[in-house]
């Protein structure tokens, strides 16, 4: 096959997936089958891409132009191919999963649950092999509507309102900052490709330069930026394979995505670093990071706390991108790689929990640990891996940006990552602390006593996923090798 | 000053015409007086057009081979049309009148009002057919 | 051909003016579809008259025609230049599609023995925005107008079947309407009295020595708010939100998507062809009436859907919204401005022509269009619905959709002209659309059906499929705007070369 093909095919193979879906809603079994099958079809070409990409061979594909200057356009480089990477190969795990999590639950309109999910993946790939800012903002704002149907999922009052803060954020702030951000860039540039050494160099007055890079940033509100961070925790409302895939894995790292793509092809490293415009940021980015460590620690239910980690997490990576450094870059890169499995392996073993007990308050969870031991060996591996301790795979991507910030002698962040670092051990192992040591609650239900592990299709993918964690502790050079290029 | 005002008086008449015309559509309740005020208005306009064609002196426009002053006939001509438009719309107004007579029993703009909101208010209760 | 091909421009408006009276004689028998068959031929070749005009246009040369082969400015000209010949193909384009959806929405909505006088009023209607549109006579504009206005008012009237205030609806258009029209023919008056002509072009050329006339400028105000008056420039749209929600499905699908768009070309001809931007009161009128005006009407409208029960009201009031985004490019009268106009004439009429036409599907089945009553609607009309929502993303103006070019050249309008804090006025009004489209998506997908016990079925397909033409065109020309944009070019061009 062809690379274009490929590509193409990427993007269209999990819409397929959603058509065989929508014809087999009579036939759970056989609809099931056809989103495996998809997800695993889908995974075999992304992968069948990245050794091509690795020898170094460039896909590029231009449809016709929307507006002079703007196509429709798609090309693959590192950062995307290890996007597109994580989003599919993760997506086989996910759809094993959420049979068992939908099934298990008695969930409803599930056909509608998986049609909607198949569309997310495509624009995930969309914006993982967008070609120009344009193209990639298309699919964001397509990534952003399929998903609304996921997060209102339940239909209930709190379901809606849940969606409706995710939608209104989201689209605000894409609307309203990213899309103005964009019509400037075009204004000034007359072009939105990504280009390695960015293309505002020269085109634009450093003196406003921040502004604009304020716009992108607070723009791209999957990046959960404060104070545009509210939606991620509305969106727990959703099912947990959504909660799992899509804002640890897919929508979450679309938005830092779109950041790093930002940063390196519309504004350039150099550039930015040349002109300082990106200070501002990582003071912001820092002050989202302790802050939503601090949120995290006081929240009770299980499935916030994963969701204020996450926005802490993410700004790991903006603040990658805001170091202005190639290393930083790399960092963040890998980054995305590293919290993506570690962050999917908590919120399947949350769910996990949720449907073996139906428990979401992390106070009830006590002893859980002895009744659930797979569950929580996941859980625990997954939490060393996010708080970054050997030999787990957030070890490499937080030593990458440490060292950034000791490259840019920014010492004051060195600080402010071993402190958030600190606040996710007290926040992610005071659960598993619950789980193991402390005596199951006497005033519970007496059900407690015939709990066990949940059905096998939800404890087995995050035990992979937990592998999965060490895998990469261990491979990780590999993905530094992948996205080196983009910073020679 | 006054010369100027007695000399255009064709134009005063025809304001004052216009405004009294536009008045009554707007102060009335009544349907029926509406379309009678919308005539005055229509006609002080006619009334405009038919005087700008007029030239001091002149005659029809008749050629009789000696050398007059002719009135403007274009003008006169447009009128016409614009009369019959007139026409047209009063007795399409007086129509609808008649049918919201029918269906409402009454042609005063404040009851009509009265029991348009309370179907407005039974529409959003959701009884509606 | 070559005997017909000269006289297309006359064609464009006497086929559907003599076909308007033969429609009547199928009283004689009372047969309704043949008279429907007959309409919806007509329509198409008036859209195929429309195409061949729109494509000499823009290959060849404008076209003037010479009613009565008296010579311009003493005979009437029927002019024919890119701009109108758009207008055109978009009017007849429109009847074009939605002639197949309306037999069946014709049959469910209007008294049976009335239909033969539907379709008459109808052609007329249609003869009446077509030759407002073809022609290049200011007094000949009035008359069509006057045609198109007299048989619109019947055409709201006759959604009496389905609720009687379509009958006050249709009066108090009546009134206002003609008090618009009436206005404009003042300012035609006016400027006659000064220039001794009625012809466009002409009056375009013997007003340049004229701009410091007060006379001029009256008849110029006039014209304003006449042609406001029509095109439901806020605060002057009071007429429309009930003229849409009460009139019948079909109606409304043909008037939400041309008629409003018949004036908003009216004006600009008069803005940018009779006067220009480079005349001091224009630009007055412009820069301080026209764009706040516009501004407000973007945002009082929006905010006013939010609020409404019923679809069609809803919709309504949205029209007025994005009347001020056209109204907006022409106040910003440069380039990119008006092409956002131009590009909007088209891309509104075939968003909210499908809006319209998937109420009119609900309607059909449902026999009301209130939002209470559309609960849970998305599992058991599927198509209709989605048609809805895609149409309510273009309104929205999502990328790839038409909605998308038209907000993109605003954008680049007003940024051009060095108004940012509008472009972020453009941008939360169209927040405000996401709003009201999903205050319907949460009532048709995430409510329960309110009576389960009766199923109700997909409306039929030839409902349907002029739907999904008019939502796959949506897309279409959001992807691939080259033909569009290009003809927006091309006009806007023109009309500020012209100009100054």
């Amino acid at each position: 096959m062809s690379n274009q093909s490929i590509l193409i095919l990427s993007i269209l193979i999990p819409l397929i997936g959603g058509i065989g879906i929508s014809l087999l809603h009579r036939a759970p079994n056989l609809r099931e089958a056809c989103t495996l099958i998809s997800s695993i079809v889908l995974a075999f070409v992304v992968y069948s891409l990245l050794p091509r990409i690795l020898s170094g061979e460039t896909v590029n594909i231009t449809f016709r132009e929307i507006l002079p200057g703007l196509a429709l356009e798609f090309n693959v480089e590192p950062l995307g191919m290890l996007f597109a990477c994580i989003a599919s190969g993760l997506w086989i795990i996910n759809s094993l999963y959420s049979i068992g999590y939908m099934r298990g639950n008695q969930e409803k309109n599930q056909t509608r649950f998986y049609i909607y999910f198949t569309i997310a993946i495509s624009s995930s790939m969309g914006i993982a092999f967008a070609g120009n800012m344009f193209t990639l903002f298309i699919f964001y704002e397509i990534l952003t509507l399929s998903t609304y149907p996921l997060v209102a999922h339940k239909q209930n009052p709190e379901a809606k309102s849940g969606a409706r803060i995710y939608l209104g954020l989201l689209i605000g702030t894409s609307v309203g900052f990213q899309l103005v951000a964009i019509i400037w860039t075009y204004l000034v540039t007359g072009t939105l490709d990504f280009t390695p050494a960015g293309i505002l160099k020269g085109k634009i007055d450093p003196t406003v330069l921040p502004i604009l890079l304020a716009l992108y940033m607070f723009g791209i509100g999957k990046a959960a930026l404060m104070p545009f961070h509210r939606w991620l925790p509305s969106a727990m409302v959703a099912p947990t394979p959504v909660s799992a895939l899509l804002h640890a894995v897919a929508v979450v790292k679309a938005g830092v995505f779109t950041v790093l793509k930002v940063v390196i092809y519309i504004f350039g490293i150099e550039f930015l670093s040349e002109t300082g415009a990106s200070t501002w940021l990582i003071w912001a980015a820092s002050f989202t990071l302790l802050a939503a460590s601090i949120v995290a620690i006081t929240k009770d239910n299980l499935k916030a706390r994963l969701a204020y980690s996450t926005i802490s997490q993410l700004s790991y990576i903006v603040l990658g991108a805001a170091l202005a450094s190639s290393i930083g870059i790399l960092g963040g890169g890998l980054h995305i790689a590293t919290h993506a499995i570690g962050k999917i392996t908590l919120f399947m073993c949350a769910g996990a929990i949720y449907v073996a007990t139906h428990k979401t308050e992390i106070s009830d969870m006590t002893g859980l640990g002895r009744k659930m031991p797979f569950t929580y060996a996941a859980f625990t591996i997954g939490s060393l891996s996010i708080i970054g301790l050997p030999p787990f795979a957030g070890t490499w991507s937080k030593w990458y940006l440490a060292l950034a910030a000791a490259d840019t002698q920014t010492w004051l962040v060195i600080g402010v990552y071993m402190l958030s670092s600190l606040l996710n051990v007290w926040y992610l192992l005071s659960i598993v602390a619950k789980g193991f040591f402390a005596p199951p609650s006497e005033k519970s239900d007496p059900s407690t006593g015939t709990i066990k592990e949940a059905p096998l299709l939800c404890v087995l993918p995050p035990c992979l996923t937990a592998v999965g964690c060490i895998a990469l502790f261990f491979f990780a050079d590999r993905v530094v090798e992948l996205l080196r290029p983009i910073v020679n | 000053m006054v010369d100027a005002l007695i000399s255009h008086y064709n134009y005063w008449l025809i304001i004052i015409l216009m405004m009294l015309g536009l008045y009554v559509v707007v102060s009335r309740g009544n349907l029926v007086k509406k379309i009678v005020g919308l005539n005055i208005f229509q006609t002080s306009v006619f009334l405009l057009y038919i005087s700008l064609g007029k030239v001091s002196g002149g005659t029809a426009p008749i050629l009789t081979g000696k050398p007059e002053a002719f009135s403007n006939p274009l003008p006169h001509v447009l009128i016409l049309t614009a009369i019959v438009v007139g026409i047209a719309t009063t007795a399409l107004g007086l129509a609808l009148v008649v049918r919201i007579r029918e269906s409402y029993g009454t042609i005063e703009e404040d009851d009509i009002l009265i029991s348009e909101r309370s179907q407005d208010a039974s529409d959003i209760n959701g009884s509606s057919a | 051909m070559n005997f017909i091909m000269p006289h297309l421009p006359v064609l464009q408006v006497a086929i559907p003016l003599i076909a308007a009276p033969i429609c009547v004689l199928f009283t004689f028998g009372g047969h309704r579809k043949l008279a429907w068959l007959f309409t919806l031929a007509v329509s198409w070749v008036c859209f195929l008259i429309a195409g061949a005009l729109l494509s000499r246009v823009l290959l060849d040369t404008d076209i003037s025609y010479a009613i009565g082969n008296w010579p311009p400015p003493f005979g009437i000209e029927y002019r024919v230049d890119p701009i109108n010949a758009f207008v055109l193909l978009i009017i007849s384009g429109i009847s074009a599609i939605a002639l197949p959806f309306a037999r069946l929405s014709v049959e469910k909505e209007i008294e049976t023995d009335r239909h033969i006088l539907f379709y008459t009023s109808y052609l007329l209607c249609l003869t009446g925005l077509l030759g407002v549109t073809i022609t290049g006579d200011a007094f000949n504009i009035f008359v069509f107008l006057e045609i198109s206005s007299l048989s619109t008012y019947v055409l709201i009237a006759t959604g009496v079947r389905q609720d009687r205030r379509a009958l006050t609806a249709a009066y108090n258009y009546l009134i206002l309407g003609t008090i618009g029209a009436t206005f404009f023919v003042i300012g035609i008056g006016l400027l006659y009295m000064v220039t001794g002509t009625l012809n466009i072009a002409d009056l375009a050329e013997r007003l340049q020595p004229l701009s410091d006339n007060r006379v001029v400028h009256a008849g110029f105000a006039f014209i304003v708010i006449g042609m406001g008056l029509k095109l439901a420039l806020f605060p002057m749209h009071v007429w429309l939100p009930n003229a849409y929600t009460y009139a019948p499905s079909l109606v409304t699908v043909f008037l939400a998507a041309t008629s409003t768009k018949v004036s908003v070309y009216v004006l600009l001809r008069f803005l940018f062809t009779v006067f220009g931007p480079s005349y001091g009161f224009v630009n007055l009128t412009l820069e301080f009436v026209l764009l706040p005006l516009a501004i407000v009407a973007m945002f009082a409208g929006s905010i006013t859907a939010i609020f409404q029960t019923n679809a069609k009201r809803l919709f309504a009031y949205s029209s007025v919204a994005q009347l001020g985004y056209m109204m907006l490019g022409v106040a910003l009268s440069n380039i990119p401005g008006l092409m956002a106009t131009i590009l909007h004439i088209f891309n509104h009429a075939l968003m909210k022509g499908a809006l319209f036409m998937a109420l009119g599907c609900v309607m059909y089945r449902l026999g009301t269009i209130s939002l209470g009553s559309m609960k849970g609607l998305g599992r058991s009309m599927p198509w209709t619905m989605a048609a809805l929502i895609l149409g309510g993303l273009s309104l929205i103006g999502v990328p790839g959709t038409v909605g998308f070019i038209s907000k993109w050249h605003l954008i680049l309008g007003t940024l051009e002209a060095g108004f940012w804090p509008i472009a972020i006025l453009i941008v939360a009004s169209s927040l405000l659309a996401v709003i009201y489209i999903w205050k319907i998506v949460e009532v048709a997908y995430l409510e329960n059906e309110i009576n389960q016990e009766k199923t109700l079925n997909e409306a039929p397909i030839s409902m349907l499929a002029p739907l999904w033409v008019l939502v796959i065109l949506n897309f279409y020309f959001g992807i691939d705007a080259d033909l569009t944009t290009w003809v927006a070019r091309n006009v806007a061009e023109t009309f500020l070369g012209g100009g100054s």
